[in-house]
């Protein structure tokens, strides 16, 4: 299976309730060995790039990411900036103007001297993106992205996104949400441990093969000029799968 | 975008500077107090101690008691307690556990075995070295540098042979679950062979208690300036090393996306952690609670990185034990309370006190 995964474009991966989606994201970030094939960044293998130099090309954001609530908010956007540090190195100004860049960009600014634990769970979450923006690295991966952010700040983190990738950068995202990940330029479809369909997320095949992969479960309408993902309620189903 | 967007870093910074001053000052005090507790207090002490010409006798004796018991347990008490703070702040970051304690790798119950091993074949094979017995009656509190040396060696082996072989169930220190289950693991079984050493040998009970119960009263010059020196490398280590807990405290897929070396940095921490807690449990026995709640009272007053957290639990810790030894040795002059229970006491206090916050309404829990 080869994914190539463009600069300047949103790739989204998708696919049902364990078919291997963040084990993809996680094995493009070079957090686990691939069980067969390669990863390659820029044309070079992933394993063989140094580790701080790959920290500064990829970005991660992972799923439910632990986070110490002892630390301020702009402690936790500074930890974006280590792989720019060297050791016993303070940070320079330039780190502070990218955290604060980062913090700002997700709206996070005003609470940087709050302590983590004291944020709600969207308001943390809008941190942990600070922190991954604040690498600055040209790609950014990240596991369900979305999780406990309410529409406004979907809205806005679908803008940042775009914004993102209009500057040459690549994201890449796991979304379990399929309207949000069709707004995506680009779909993985993932099922079972493998790449089912890659390719345009406006394209009709991809439509095709995503209403495939959920059993026809799903049906795709263009509403609006954006795509939605809506269940189909059929009501034998679930009798003729028992 | 401005230059100085560092606001909140700096507040921090001048209140950890302010936090460090008034503990180190507190230290310094706490030393001084200490030099004049016991039954000859600061009033008849002092002036003997700074007035040689009035009593020769009296000041040779002061000096004596100043400098070759009081400063040294005093400096002691703070110097352990400076190695149980750090080792506290360490061990939380490292499980990424607020309630981890220093002595969670198993290194206190491997010091009690070493200890208990030692006095069992000191005291029982007393009959072989005959009068020997007498001249080097068997304790804790013993000054017999033999002695001395004998437990402090066995403690500090029984630690880090503990640690060594958590290390070797855990199959390295990848996994922090199975490093936690692992030390409990053998906390509860070196526990268990050092009841059946106590069993085998009832005339060692007695003196196992004392580093059971942890003291600060056989701490000497040798011993503190041990305790200050492996303070000061560990600090220096820890310092270095903080960058790693600040990624872990994000998980470990981040940190290892932050490009940190985890698993040679992670086995460097766990070193620094078991020469910091074997060292202090060696000179003092078993001390509660201060590992566990010095960074927690760091925390409460200020939110820093790790690096500052480290040093602050250190002086805090610090502050901690060496009020607690003051309060031992005066809540009931003459006689005088093992610090070890002392802490226990006001930490297990503190810990419910936390945890009924924690699950309080509004709490963190």
């Amino acid at each position: 299976m080869t994914l190539p995964l463009a600069a300047g474009r949103w790739t989204s991966i998708v696919g049902p309730n364990g078919a291997g989606k963040s084990t993809l994201l996680k094995v493009l970030a070079g957090l686990m060995p691939a069980s067969g094939g390669q990863v390659l960044l820029h044309g070079r293998a992933l394993h063989a790039w140094p580790r701080r130099e790959r920290a500064l090309q990829l970005s991660w954001l992972g799923q439910n990411e632990a986070a110490a609530d002892d630390l301020t908010v702009y402690d936790v956007a500074m930890l974006g900036r280590l792989p720019h540090q060297g050791w016993m190195q303070p940070a320079s100004a330039q780190d502070h103007a990218a955290v604060e860049q980062a913090l700002r960009a997700t709206q996070a600014w005003d609470w940087r001297a709050r302590a983590l634990g004291q944020l709600s769970g969207g308001e943390r979450q809008r941190v942990l993106l600070a922190r991954a923006l604040a690498v600055q690295a040209g790609v950014l991966l990240m596991d369900e992205p979305l999780a406990n952010l309410d529409p406004p700040h979907q809205a806005d983190w679908l803008l940042l996104v775009r914004e993102l990738v209009a500057h040459g950068r690549t994201v890449v995202s796991v979304l379990h949400e399929l309207s949000m990940a069709l707004q995506a330029d680009d779909v993985a479809i993932v099922a079972q441990g493998r790449l089912r369909h890659h390719g345009a997320a406006r394209d009709a095949a991809t439509h095709r093969a995503l209403e495939q992969v959920f059993d026809e479960r799903i049906a795709i309408h263009g509403v609006a000029g954006q795509w939605l993902a809506l269940p189909r309620l059929v009501p034998h189903a679930i009798q003729e799968r028992e | 975008m401005s230059a100085t967007p560092s606001l909140p870093a700096l507040h921090h910074a001048v209140r950890g500077y302010w936090l460090a001053g008034v503990l180190a000052l507190t230290g310094l005090v706490l030393v001084a107090l200490g030099t004049g507790v016991g039954s000859m207090g600061l009033e008849n002490l002092w002036p003997a101690l700074f007035d040689a010409q009035a009593d020769p006798a009296a000041h040779a004796m002061a000096l004596q008691i100043v400098w070759d018991i009081r400063l040294p347990r005093t400096i002691g008490a703070w110097a352990a307690g400076a190695l149980l703070g750090l080792a506290g702040a360490m061990a939380q970051g490292l499980f990424r556990n607020p309630l981890a304690d220093p002595y969670l790798l198993g290194s206190a119950s491997g010091a009690s075995l070493g200890v208990a091993t030692v006095l069992a074949l000191m005291g029982g094979g007393a009959g072989m070295v005959g009068g020997a017995r007498a001249a080097m009656a068997v304790s804790v509190y013993s000054s017999h540098w033999l002695v001395r040396l004998g437990l402090t060696g066995a403690a500090f082996l029984g630690a880090v042979l503990a640690v060594l072989l958590t290390l070797a169930l855990a199959r390295g220190v990848q996994h922090t679950l199975r490093l936690l289950l692992a030390g409990v693991v053998v906390g509860v079984v070196l526990g268990a062979f050092t009841s059946l050493v106590l069993l085998m040998s009832p005339d060692s009970l007695q003196a196992m208690q004392a580093f059971l119960l942890g003291s600060t009263g056989f701490v000497g010059w040798t011993a503190c300036l041990l305790m200050l020196a492996v303070w000061l490398l560990c600090l220096a280590a820890a310092w270095l090393l903080s960058r790693v807990l600040d990624g872990l405290a994000l998980g470990e897929a981040t940190a290892l996306s932050l490009g940190l070396r985890l698993a040679p940095l992670r086995a460097a921490l766990v070193v620094v952690l078991a020469l910091a807690t074997g060292t202090a449990v060696a000179q003092t026995g078993l001390i509660a609670f201060v590992g566990l709640a010095a960074p927690h009272l760091v925390r409460a007053i200020v939110s820093v990185r790790h690096g500052r957290l480290m040093l602050l639990a250190s002086f805090m810790g610090a502050a901690l034990l060496a009020g607690a030894d003051l309060l031992a040795r005066g809540l009931m002059a003459p006689q005088e309370l093992p610090v070890g229970v002392l802490t226990a006491v006001l930490g297990g206090g503190y810990l419910l006190w936390l945890m009924h916050r924690r699950t309080a309404p509004g709490g963190l829990l």
